[in-house]
Order: structure tokens, then C-alpha cells, then sequence
């Protein structure tokens, strides 16, 4: 599972900014039961698709990401 | 023992006469010592009723999103600030997603579309989706579309869909606080014709939208009334931007009690685990739920959210030696 960094620019479960060294841990809690919605590093909401086992999510910008 | 439970133990268990809306609520309202005592009776109900084998499933979103409808607990509304966007699934992901599902050993592989009913698109997507899955995949497909009209219902039994899913998420009181752009009544319409056209009926609802334990047995007796072969049972998981979204979690010991309270309405009825157990009920709770008339689990991910490893439950039905539901013995 991809999860949430510290040096990203965005969170990737709400899109508000996510500043070095402060993750939110709400959402960093939250994404273990769900994909990331917004891209890290430009935060546009992405194209999700969920699937039995796994899922992936495309960023227009910047490309696809699974897990 | 309450006598709620002295009652269900003699018509349900004994009988297997589902508890009317009364006996309901007083199950619901059993206080926590009595708790254990209505898994226990629950789960001798589903064992004499059902047995002990475990319908497993599988979901898969074909239409993820944009959904016209206003549902309130739902992410895929195109009306809520909801981060979830529009997406379609191609066949051979579907197909992909129905070899992954039944390789688990799942039986049932249903295909969901976030719609208020199908169009043309859909339904062709549909037509083409369940054929490749049926040529290349041994699982039983069923489908949850919407609202259908007698057409749609007539293409999907000629498609093989061999269930249908269409909740009424609620009871019928309740449901205007959850859903304004479309009605209690529509939805049943649509079941009735499900169940007229031969196909199994699948037919649940969310438990904590906000309804009052009262209306929690108005819709568990209003489910037994229709009679589904399955009644998906789901937690509210509380979904950011949606009007629900800032509600508490069911509280776990309300949610095992609402578990043995609808196995006391309906003694003979396919039970499953869906969405939002994870957080609700946690691992030792889906195990007292299993243990207290739940005999279905929904493996796997959701629609929009992630669930257990498919692993993690068929080990925890491999420990309570509840054995997977063959494939033969839903044909």
C-alpha cells in the first residue's frame, strides 16, 4: 500500500497541504482502509478504480499508482 | 434469559418463525449482559436454518461515481463535495477483478454501478461483461444496477445475472431523511419485479444513518416481510463530504446486537458481512458476529474503500471450521 510522507506537498487522502513533519494522522490512519484521492504532488483529484484486490489511481499530471 | 429470548428460542429456533417488530426491539434493546446470550441463540438459529457453510462474495464498482442520486451516506454522489471521481471499469479488468474474487473461493461476484438505474451504455457494458466473465470464469454473477424497469429486469435473467442487489438502505420511515431523489416505494417496485422475474433477491441496508433503534426493527421486520434470499447488512463508515460524513461510528456491542437481531427476523435468510465492519466491529467483533448469525462475507475490497485481506477471513473461517460454500451448491 502507498502510504502518505512526510516530504510530499499534499495528503493524499483530504488535499490539504502536508507539510514536512506533519502528517495528518487522521488521514494517514484512515488510508489503511482506503486509496489515496488526491495526487501528492499536485493535488488534483485523482481517477480511482477499487478492485477485490487492490486498487489503482491516475493523476493526470503525473500518471498512475497502485496498490 | 429475558423472555425475548425464551420467546425467539421456541418460535425461531424451534419453529423457524422469524421475530415480529416487537420482538425485534426487544432484542435490540437487550442490555449488554443478555449480549452473548443472543449471539449464542443467533447462531443456533443460522446453524439450524442455514448450516454452517459461509457464502463468500465478492464486489467490483463497473461505474464508479457521478451518481445523480442524493443517498446521504454515499461517496458517489455527484451532488456532495466528495472527492471520489467518475470512472468506468473495461471487461477485461472486470473480468480480471471476477478471476481474482474466485480464486478466493468465492462463489458470487457482483457487479455494482453507482446509478440512479441503467442506460443503454450500461446496460450493454453489462451484456458484455457478464458473458466474458461466464466464458472465462466459474462464479456466479449478480448485479446491483439501480433502479431497472421490467425490460432491464427480463435482459439481465437473459444475461445469467442470477441475483439481484437493490437495498432499501433504511426503513421506510426513515428513508426521507437519507434519500430525497427517489422513493422507499421505487425501490421496492424494482425488488418486486427482481422476485417476480425468478432472479435471487438481494436486499440490505446501513445501520447508523441516524435511525432510532425503533426504526432499526421497523426496517429489520420491513426486510423479513420481503423475504430476500440475502440481506447484505452494512455500517455506516462515514465518508468525507457527504452529509453523513461527520457521524459517529456504530458503537460495536449496538452492531452485534442488530446482527442477532435481524437473524431472529429472518431465520432462513443468506446474513453477510458488507461495508464498514472493519471499523465498527474490528477483528474480534467479526468474529462475534460470525458467531452470532452472520453465514456471508463480503472478501476482500468495497467500492470505494478497502476492506480485510481476503485471507484474514478465510483463515478466521478456517478456525471456526465454517466451511466456504461450494460452487455446487449454488447451482
Amino acid at each position: 500500500m502507498t502510504t502518505m510522507t512526510t516530504t510530499e506537498l499534499w495528503c493524499d487522502r483530504c488535499g490539504e497541504p502536508a507539510t514536512a513533519g506533519t502528517a495528518h494522522p487522521g488521514c494517514v490512519s484512515a488510508r489503511q482502509l482506503e486509496p489515496p484521492r488526491f495526487c501528492q504532488r499536485c493535488r488534483r483529484r485523482m481517477k480511482v478504480q477499487v478492485l477485490p484486490v487492490g486498487w489503482s489511481a491516475v493523476c493526470v499530471e503525473h500518471g498512475e499508482i497502485r496498490g | 434469559m429475558p423472555e425475548i429470548l425464551d420467546q425467539a428460542r421456541t418460535q425461531v429456533l424451534g419453529d423457524g418463525v422469524g421475530l415480529d417488530q416487537a420482538g425485534i426491539l426487544a432484542v435490540l434493546n437487550l442490555p449488554d449482559e443478555h449480549l452473548p446470550a443472543a449471539l449464542q441463540l443467533a447462531h443456533d438459529v443460522r446453524m439450524r436454518w442455514c448450516g454452517p457453510e459461509v457464502e463468500v462474495e465478492g464486489i467490483v464498482s463497473l461505474k464508479t461515481g457521478g451518481c445523480p442520486e442524493d443517498c446521504h451516506f454515499c461517496s458517489q454522489s455527484g451532488l456532495f463535495t466528495s472527492p471520489v471521481r467518475s470512472v468506468w471499469l473495461d471487461i477485461p479488468s472486470l473480468v480480471e477483478a471476477a478471476k481474482q474474487t474466485a480464486k478466493t473461493g468465492a462463489t458470487e461476484f457482483c457487479i455494482v454501478a453507482a446509478v440512479r438505474g441503467p442506460d443503454a451504455r450500461l446496460m450493454k457494458q453489462m451484456r458484455e461483461g457478464v458473458a466474458a466473465i461466464r466464458a472465462e470464469v466459474d462464479i456466479q454473477v449478480a448485479a446491483s444496477l439501480g433502479m431497472l424497469s421490467q425490460e432491464q429486469v427480463d435482459d439481465l435473467v437473459d444475461m445469467g445475472v442470477h441475483r439481484y442487489n437493490h437495498n432499501l438502505e433504511t426503513c421506510r420511515s426513515y428513508f426521507p431523511n437519507v434519500v430525497t431523489t427517489h422513493s422507499w416505494e421505487e425501490r421496492w417496485e424494482t425488488l418486486r419485479m427482481v422476485r417476480d422475474s425468478g432472479m435471487e433477491v438481494c436486499c440490505g441496508g446501513i445501520l447508523g444513518l441516524g435511525e432510532t433503534v425503533e426504526q432499526r426493527a421497523e426496517f429489520a421486520a420491513q426486510l423479513a416481510e420481503l423475504n430476500p434470499h440475502e440481506v447484505p447488512l452494512n455500517f455506516l463508515n462515514p465518508r468525507p463530504g457527504t452529509p453523513l460524513g461527520d457521524r459517529p461510528v456504530v458503537e460495536g456491542k449496538d452492531a452485534l446486537r442488530a446482527i442477532a437481531a435481524f437473524r431472529l427476523a429472518m431465520p432462513r435468510t443468506i446474513l453477510r458481512y458488507a461495508g464498514g465492519r472493519e471499523i465498527t466491529l474490528g477483528d474480534l467483533g467479526t468474529r462475534d458476529g460470525l458467531l452470532g448469525g452472520i453465514n456471508a462475507v463480503i472478501v476482500g475490497n468495497y467500492l470505494t474503500t478497502l476492506g480485510r485481506p481476503a485471507t484474514a477471513d478465510l483463515d478466521l473461517l478456517d478456525e471456526l471450521k465454517m466451511p466456504v460454500k461450494a460452487l455446487s451448491a449454488t447451482l
